[in-house]
């Protein structure tokens, strides 16, 4: 296999939600195969956007998309990628709508072609490797915030694709359901972008970290993140250096 | 929230293939819909208490049920003897009550009773899941089915994001008055649930999208007809028929 085979490629795209305020000006971007990217940026600066471009819910006003070597033009086009490139959204709600668990991560396999035996094998298997072997049919909605998030990360699993498209993955969860999805990302030998405002995750995840700004993607050259841990008098008051 | 209180359970009912449950009670609703005698809606409203006892469902809850539907059939006992023009029973100066309304309005009342008493026997007893993969499997348009289980599982979405709103506007003082302030405070409240409904239909499609959806609902249940399916679908089907005949020669 080639290891530096390019999945994602974007140039000069431009994007805005109206005339007076671009979101995304010229931006450039390339993802090879391995990559394991976190951003990490402001809010509104257009990092979801980025991922709904990726996935072509949004079309750019300008510049192209080319995904595993084809450009994206046609809805057809991104629709024969999307099992392919699986994208985690925001909120675990707009992911999760069937009545119960396994019919949910079953979704995706179905719609790919697999039988409703094989479906339902690689769910189970899904489930199983997220710690979520009983789950099968519970009722989705009556689920907790974080048993929803493990789900939906399921249901993007289950289709077994190339590169995930995490956008806040952790926003809202307790740590224990936190150090799951952090297991499970460094246990998979699978590409993917993070988007998250948690240092020490994509320093746990990730092998590059860029950030956004003025619509442009900026590789972190010479800012390199690191927690910082150190002693002295009175620490525990609130202070500043 | 949308509570299922009777689908848990083990009764005789509950052990019957769904589809033939859905099926037979909507032969039977419609049969008794139809039904105009009295001698017929006796009968119905007996078959149907029957099988509330069969079901083994909480018979607290089931009265409190129809308690709401009665709330509203109360409306034609007070309406009906007041307009449904024929011979008079009683009149008081220019009010008139006439026996024609009456009679309607008891005949509504079995009706009503007999139908909603099958259908949490039959139909309330299986989980909003169940009943959407029997209709899927009844052939009833995929669209349709659709519709309903995206309803379901959204009306609670809706339903926090409605206390949202609810508490925001709590916290910050808001009373409701017989004021032109309250009422543009409930205007933005249903316009706002309005536009995050909307929005939220959006993004659930694109998920739908991103996981390759194409229109088509896969249901994962698989149904066993057994024998006991097919002797109750037959239970049913010989008293709708019943009940139908008995329609037929009362009514001349």
């Amino acid at each position: 296999m080639v290891k530096n085979q390019k999945i994602i490629k974007m140039s000069g795209i431009s994007f805005s939600y109206s005339e007076e305020s671009p979101i995304l000006k010229d931006l450039d971007f390339e993802f090879f195969k391995g990559d394991k990217i976190g951003i990490i940026a402001p809010n509104g600066s257009g990092k979801t956007t980025l991922f709904h471009l990726m996935m072509g819910l949004l079309k750019p006003t300008s510049g192209s998309v080319e995904i595993f070597g084809k450009p994206m033009e046609t809805e057809q086009d991104f629709a024969d990628i999307r099992h392919r490139v699986g994208l985690l959204f925001q909120d675990a709600d707009d992911q999760l709508f069937c009545p119960t668990v396994l019919e949910d991560v079953a979704f995706g396999p179905l719609n790919m072609g697999k039988s409703k035996k094989e479906a339902i094998e690689i769910s189970k298997r899904t489930l199983d490797f997220l710690g979520l072997s009983d789950f099968e049919n519970r009722i989705t909605f009556k689920l907790s915030g974080g048993e929803k998030k493990l789900v939906s990360l399921a249901t993007v699993l289950s289709m077994e694709p190339e590169v995930l498209l995490l956008d806040e993955p952790l926003t809202g969860l307790d740590t224990k359901t936190r150090s799951t999805i952090t297991r499970a990302l460094t246990e998979m030998n699978i590409s993917y972008i993070i988007i998250s405002h948690n240092i020490e995750f994509l320093e746990a995840t990730t092998s590059k970290t860029v950030t956004m700004r003025d619509g442009k993607i900026y590789a972190d050259q010479q800012v390199h993140v690191h927690i910082h841990d150190h002693a002295h008098v009175h620490g525990n008051v609130p202070h500043k250096h | 929230m949308i509570e299922e209180p009777f689908a848990a359970g083990n009764s005789i009912i509950h052990q019957i293939d769904p589809r033939f449950r859905v099926a037979a009670a909507t032969f039977y609703s419609f049969a008794v819909a139809l039904c105009y005698e009295f001698q017929p809606l006796i009968v119905a409203l007996t078959v149907s208490l029957v099988s509330v006892l069969l079901s083994g469902v909480g018979l607290k809850t089931v009265l409190k049920r129809l308690a709401i539907v009665n709330v509203f059939i109360l409306l034609f006992w007070i309406v009906l003897p007041l307009t449904y023009k024929g011979n008079n029973v009683y009149s008081l100066g220019p009010v008139n009550v006439y026996l024609a309304g009456i009679i309607l309005a008891a005949k509504i009342t079995l009706k009503s009773n007999a139908i909603l008493m099958v259908l949490i026997s039959f139909i309330a007893t299986m989980t909003f899941a169940t009943l959407g993969h029997s209709l899927s499997r009844l052939r009833i348009p995929e669209k349709l089915v659709f519709l309903l289980m995206i309803t379901y599982r959204y009306i609670f979405v809706i339903q926090q994001e409605y206390q949202k709103i609810i508490r925001s506007i709590k916290i910050r003082g808001f009373k409701p008055k017989t004021t032109l302030h309250t009422y543009k405070t409930f205007a933005y409240v249903i316009g706002m649930l309005l536009i995050r409904a909307s929005e939220r239909a959006d993004r659930v499609y694109n998920a739908m999208r991103c996981r390759g959806f194409n229109g088509k609902y896969y249901s994962l249940t698989d149904f066993q007809a057994d024998a006991k399916s097919w002797v109750f679908v037959t239970v049913v089907s010989g008293a709708t028929l019943g009940i139908l005949l008995m329609e037929v020669i009362f009514n001349g």
